[in-house]
C-alpha cells in the first residue's frame, strides 16, 4: 500500500464517518428537540451537511471522472435544493400554526401569517 | 470496508427516530420533515451502496433521488399548509 492509498483511504472513510455521525446527530434531534421547528433546524442543516460528506468520500475512495461528475452534481444540487425545501417546510409549518415550544423567547411574526389569503384564518389561538 | 458496513448500520438505525416520529407527530410539519429525513438517509445509504457493492449505478440513483427528494419535500410543504382543518 502506497502512502497515497493511506492517505487516500484515510481521507475517504474519515470523510464517510463524518457524514454518518451528522445524519445520526440531526436523527438525534429528530426525537430530542421540543417542536417542530427546531427539529426541522436539525434535519436540514446536519443531515444535508452530512449526506454531501458522505458523498464526497465515496468519491475519495473510488475516484473516477464519471463518479466526479455524478457525486459533485449531486452535491451542488442538493446544497442548492436543500434550503429551498427547508424553507418551504417552515414556512408551511408557521402557517399551519405549528405551535413553538414553551421557552421560545421571539416570535416576530407574532402569529399574524397564518390564515390563507382568502380571509379565512389558521387554527394558531390568538396571543393574549 | 468494515467501516461502511458499520455506517450503513448507522444509517439504518438513524432511519428509527423518522419512523417514531412519523407515528407520534405531533404536527403534519413533523411528519414532513420525517419524510425528509428519510429521503436523507436514503441518499447517505445509497452512496454507501456504491461503495459497498462496487457499482457505480448508484451514484446515479443518488443523483435523481436528490432531484426527486426536493420536489417530495416542496410537496409535502404545500400539502401541510393547505391540508389544515
Amino acid at each position: 500500500m502506497s502512502a497515497l492509498e493511506v492517505v487516500q483511504a484515510a481521507v475517504g472513510y474519515g470523510l464517510v464517518v463524518l457524514g454518518v455521525s451528522l445524519v445520526a446527530v440531526a436523527a438525534l434531534g429528530l426525537i430530542r428537540f421540543p417542536d417542530a421547528f427546531s427539529r426541522l433546524s436539525a434535519v436540514t442543516k446536519a443531515a444535508t451537511l452530512g449526506v454531501c460528506l458522505t458523498l464526497l468520500g465515496v468519491l475519495v475512495l473510488d475516484p473516477s471522472a464519471s463518479n466526479a461528475v455524478k457525486v459533485l452534481l449531486a452535491v451542488a444540487l442538493q446544497f442548492i435544493t436543500s434550503p429551498v425545501g427547508g424553507f418551504a417546510l417552515g414556512r408551511a409549518a408557521y402557517r399551519s400554526g405549528s405551535p413553538l415550544a414553551p421557552g421560545s423567547l421571539y416570535d416576530e411574526l407574532g402569529g399574524r401569517h397564518t390564515g390563507p389569503p382568502d380571509g379565512r384564518s389558521g387554527n394558531r389561538p390568538p396571543r393574549r | 470496508m468494515i467501516v461502511v458496513d458499520i455506517a450503513l448500520v448507522v444509517l439504518a438505525l438513524a432511519l428509527l427516530p423518522a419512523l417514531w416520529r412519523i407515528a407520534v407527530g405531533p404536527t403534519d410539519a413533523d411528519r414532513a420533515l420525517s419524510a425528509d429525513h428519510v429521503f436523507f438517509v436514503f441518499l447517505a445509504v445509497a452512496g454507501l451502496l456504491a461503495l459497498r457493492l462496487e457499482d457505480s449505478v448508484f451514484l446515479d440513483v443518488v443523483l435523481v433521488a436528490t432531484l426527486v427528494g426536493f420536489l417530495a419535500t416542496i410537496t409535502l410543504a404545500r400539502l401541510v399548509d393547505r391540508g389544515r382543518s
